[in-house]
């Protein structure tokens, strides 16, 4: 296992490899499908005009993401009434969705690591070369293991997107993770598929 | 009538945080079938952990609460108009607790409702009049990464080779799985749906998944093609979290509907390993949970 604290220097990237264990441990923000469109449209490629308090939210965020990471996380928060906030249940959900979004958005903005399931494409996988950066696969479904390792939620941006959308600055301790893709090319997830494709192609030859 | 609000609110509270023990069960024993030291064993022994914690503090096993789905069986006697608007007013409640993630977005305008209520139909709530006495809701918490990977095929599937016949419906499920790779949390279990439109087939093939694990179906072809499958999709090596590894599906549960002559539609629905399903019984003043 190896422990690695935000924010992320471009040698401990570069020294992470497919297969390796993690223990990330500092600030992180989440953010998903709202939040991943709305930055892509907003500051990166400039179709819609800012709003509200989006040029506040963008200053803050080009601090809290150099060089940190991106939880892709719709949590289930306590307090809401208070904004005394807890992360309550706080998995990974499906990466996939930022695809047309992830690698822009870690050049935009220095972004070290991606934390998601499911793992995503090629075009992620590019950036996570060019950024660089790695994807963390952090384990789907356990939701209250993980809520566990956030020990401060520190604030929130966008409460417009609703609370599982909202980009939640959170501060972990040794939330644990595997590198499935690294900023070398490597990719677990292209492994498999190809593994599994292969054996697919000689189960569909088989008589019923 | 009586009001079932509050305990209706405990049957969400189970559901969300506390695995039936058949699919604890299913995932235990899987553990033993991967490599010691594996990222596909460490995913399995995380799962385990989080189960335990998630029943032991009452908090949702996964942070994407679902959709809710229930299944309401009603004798005579019961108004399904104020039983699906106390199942609405637990749903609140529920979602106040923090049982439930505020979970339905308006697609039109981007907005979640805060409450889980949206419109008529989320949750959604079938009812069905029952003989006898006993009224029985059932609930199933459904999760978006995982409906996101089921699949419908309308067959003759060229492109898989897959004719409209069991042979054929064997092809389009491997594929389903295969397609799905680890993005519906694997292991997850598969209910399987042949023929209908394709609104009822998809329908049933989330019903079927309100069986317990390995029940398997009466007629004996298909559940010979539930196991095969089971076997086949796990040969595929996806493994949890598509880590790679042995154990991709935990169960196959298939069921068979009328078509019309001109279709022939096979509904996957890949249910994630937070397989969450639970059921209350209301026998006179009694209420049972299991």
């Amino acid at each position: 296992m190896k422990h690695i604290t935000t924010p992320i220097s471009d040698e401990a990237i570069r020294d992470l490899k497919v297969g390796d264990s993690v223990a990330l441990t500092g600030m992180m923000v989440t953010g998903r499908d709202a939040a991943h469109k709305w930055m892509i449209e907003t500051f990166i490629k400039k179709t819609r005009l800012p709003q509200g308090d989006d040029m506040q939210v963008y200053e803050e965020l080009k601090k809290l993401l150099n060089g940190s990471v991106i939880y892709h996380c719709g949590p289930v928060v306590g307090g809401l009434d208070t904004k005394e906030y807890k992360f309550i249940a706080a998995g990974p959900t499906t990466s996939i969705r930022e695809e047309p979004y992830q690698a822009d958005v870690m050049k935009h903005f220095n972004v070290k690591g991606v934390i998601g399931k499911g793992g995503m494409g090629a075009k992620t996988l590019k950036g996570c070369q060019e950024t660089p950066g790695v994807y963390f696969h952090a384990i789907g479904g356990a939701a209250s293991f993980l809520a566990q390792t956030v020990t401060k939620v520190h604030g929130v941006f966008k409460m417009e997107f609703g609370v599982p959308e909202a980009m939640w600055v959170i501060e972990v301790k040794e939330f644990p993770v595997v590198v499935t893709m690294d900023s070398h090319g490597g990719s677990q997830h292209t492994v498999v598929d190809d593994a599994s494709k292969k054996v697919l192609d000689g189960l569909l030859e088989k008589p019923y | 009538m009586r009001d079932l609000t509050k305990e209706i609110v405990e049957l969400i509270r189970r559901t969300s945080s506390s695995l039936p023990p058949d699919v604890e069960k299913r995932l235990r024993e899987s553990i033993e079938k991967e490599e010691p030291g594996s990222a596909a064993r460490g995913a399995l022994e995380t799962i385990m952990k989080n189960i335990e914690l998630s029943r032991a503090n009452s908090t949702p096993i996964c942070q994407d609460t679902g959709t809710p789905i229930f299944q309401v069986h009603y004798p005579m006697g019961w108004s399904t108009i104020q039983l699906k608007k106390q199942i609405r007013a637990a749903m609140e409640e529920a979602t106040k607790r923090s049982f439930m993630r505020p979970n339905a977005v308006d697609a039109i305008y981007d907005k979640n409702t805060g409450n889980n209520l949206g419109g008529d139909d989320f949750p959604y709530i079938h009812f069905e009049e029952t003989e006898g006495d006993e009224l029985v809701i059932e609930l199933m918490l459904k999760g978006g990464g995982c409906e996101n990977v089921g699949r419908q095929y309308s067959l003759p599937d060229n492109s898989l080779g897959a004719g409209r016949d069991l042979a054929g419906v064997r092809k389009v499920v491997l594929d389903a799985v295969q397609k799905a790779q680890g993005q519906g949390c694997a292991p997850g279990i598969l209910g399987v749906s042949i023929g209908g439109d394709r609104g009822s087939s998809y329908i049933k093939s989330k019903e079927v998944l309100f069986s317990e694990m390995g029940t398997r179906n009466k007629d004996p072809k298909l559940a010979e093609l539930e196991e095969r499958l089971t076997k086949e999709s796990n040969e595929m090596g996806i493994g949890p979290m598509g880590f790679g590894g042995k154990t991709t599906v935990l169960d196959t549960k298939i069921t068979g509907l009328s078509r019309l002559p001109a279709s022939y539609f096979v509904s996957v629905s890949y249910m994630c390993w937070a397989y969450r399903r639970r059921k209350m019984t209301v026998k006179g003043e009694e209420i049972i949970y299991d």
